[in-house]
């Protein structure tokens, strides 16, 4: 679960990371402020799943898809990545297209989120 | 390329997935670690325990801020607790180490005590190998130290560093028991906050009543820090790195420390297996139910019921 970019807000981000928690996953919270890069780099020290995106700060048509190139990038594009926070509904699609396998906007339910990624994302190593 | 060879030769996503594995019990994983094996032993590893919050992670990262400089790779274990309720964690200590990501002479892992029995020391350990045979020169273990589990991760380090802060009069007390043996060094962090002086005067106390322990040997120091200010980490550096010269001082010492060592480690190696291999089984086995019903309807004593089972499932040729 990252942050990228610079509004400074998490509340969002930690709601949602316990909601897995109390689901059974790990989750690994980076914090904010993250890069595209510096948040590669950590899913991929950490061989996470999926790497969970919150982003309000409006540089998410930037942000998100630089996070999927990089793991092109890096061989490491087996990592679903999914965003959440508050887009203009048009943004939705380009994202998809740009490879972020979801978006969840305010007022998903928690447990839709949750499901969502037990039903989506195949632990690699079983 | 095998993984060991992409390990040795530091191979970031190989080292990951083996981690991973590991945690996972996956059994391939253990070939690779038998392996790796060769290429262990050289780095320095340094364990950091204390209570949720009192400026654990915070430290780590100022450690790695200063090693770097002096231009020692370094490897990072994080391990927070797993919920008993879900199973899953929340494993934040990220948060305060994100200015190494991008850093290449720095892995840093995050790992969840999950709930097998025992099996956390062991994948901790087995971890701490992995990143030793990728060749970081230090291991810095962060642990929060309550449980049998994390004292003993951090009995496996070199150097041991206790955290505290000031004003934990009474958890001092509870301290004695278990994690106070195993500190080499104690840390006052957030010294800026009133009290600091009273906490290292009692820490001292308990040591100083423990006379008998440190008489030949390593007495340990008591330093005060401000890890969000970068304050007395160099200090409690320079303390480890006498505490390693201490423990190289003495071959006597240095052979007995690592016979010791060898020997807490296998056995609990072996317990480990056994558990895993034996009693997960058994756990399952209609045996163990029947013999759960029989202790419920009281028709069995559970003493008779586990020396049945023990004498049926653990004589030599049985498994
Ligand atoms: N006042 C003060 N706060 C500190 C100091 N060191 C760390 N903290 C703060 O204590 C909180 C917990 O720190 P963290 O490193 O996450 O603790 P951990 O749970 O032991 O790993 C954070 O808000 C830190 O900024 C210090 O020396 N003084
Ligand atoms: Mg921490």
């Amino acid at each position: 679960m990252a942050k990228p970019g610079l509004d400074g807000h998490d509340r969002g981000a930690r709601i949602i990371a316990r909601a897995y928690r109390d689901a059974g996953f790990e989750v690994v919270y980076s914090g904010l402020h993250q890069t595209p890069e510096e948040i590669v780099q950590a899913a991929i020290q950490e061989d996470v799943d999926m790497i969970g995106l919150s982003s309000l700060a409006g540089a998410h048509m930037y942000l998100f898809p630089r996070v999927v190139e990089l793991l092109k990038e890096k061989n490491a594009n087996d990592i679903v990545v999914c965003g959440g926070g508050i887009f203009p509904e048009e943004d939705i699609p380009q994202l998809k297209k740009a490879g972020i396998k979801e978006i969840f906007t305010p007022g998903t339910p928690l447990t839709e989120v949750v499901k969502w990624v037990e039903e989506h994302v195949e632990p690699r190593s079983s | 390329m095998s993984i060991t060879d992409k390990i040795v030769a530091g191979d970031i996503r190989a080292v990951a997935r083996l981690i991973r594995d590991i945690d996972d019990m996956v059994p391939e994983a253990r070939e690779v670690l038998k392996d790796l094996y060769p290429f262990t032993g050289r780095a320095y590893v340094v364990g950091i325990t204390g209570a949720p919050g009192v400026g654990k992670s915070t430290l780590v990262d100022q450690m790695v801020t200063h090693l770097r400089k002096a231009e020692k790779t370094v490897g990072v274990l994080a391990v927070d607790p797993t919920s008993p309720f879900s199973g899953g964690a929340i494993l934040g200590d990220r948060v305060r180490m994100q200015r190494h990501s991008m850093d290449e002479g720095v892995f840093i892992r995050s790992m969840a005590t999950r709930g097998y029995f025992g099996g956390l020391t062991q994948s901790t350990k087995s971890a701490i190998d992995v990143l030793d045979a990728m060749g970081k020169d230090y291991i810095l273990v962060e642990t929060v130290g309550v449980g049998q589990d994390e004292i003993d991760i951090v009995r496996s380090a070199d150097t041991t560093l206790i955290v505290l802060i000031p004003g934990m009069g009474d958890d001092i007390q509870a301290l004695k028991a278990g994690i106070l043996e195993v500190g080499d060094i104690f840390v006052i962090n957030k010294a800026d906050r009133e009290g600091a002086d009273r906490t290292v005067s009692d820490i001292r106390l308990m040591i100083e009543m423990d006379e008998k322990r440190y008489e030949n040997g390593w007495k340990p120091p008591i330093l005060t820090a401000q890890a969000v200010f970068d304050k007395g980490i160099r200090e409690i550096l320079d303390e480890v790195e006498k505490h390693a010269t201490y423990l190289r001082s003495s071959t006597e010492r240095q052979s007995g420390i690592k016979y010791e060592k060898v020997r807490s480690e296998l056995s609990e190696m072996i317990k480990d297996k056994i558990v895993r291999d034996v009693l997960s089984d058994l756990i399952q086995s209609e045996e163990f139910e029947d013999a759960v019903q029989l202790v419920l309807q009281r028709k069995l004593d559970p003493y008779t019921a586990c020396d049945n089972i023990v004498s049926k499932k653990l004589k030599p040729g049985n498994k």
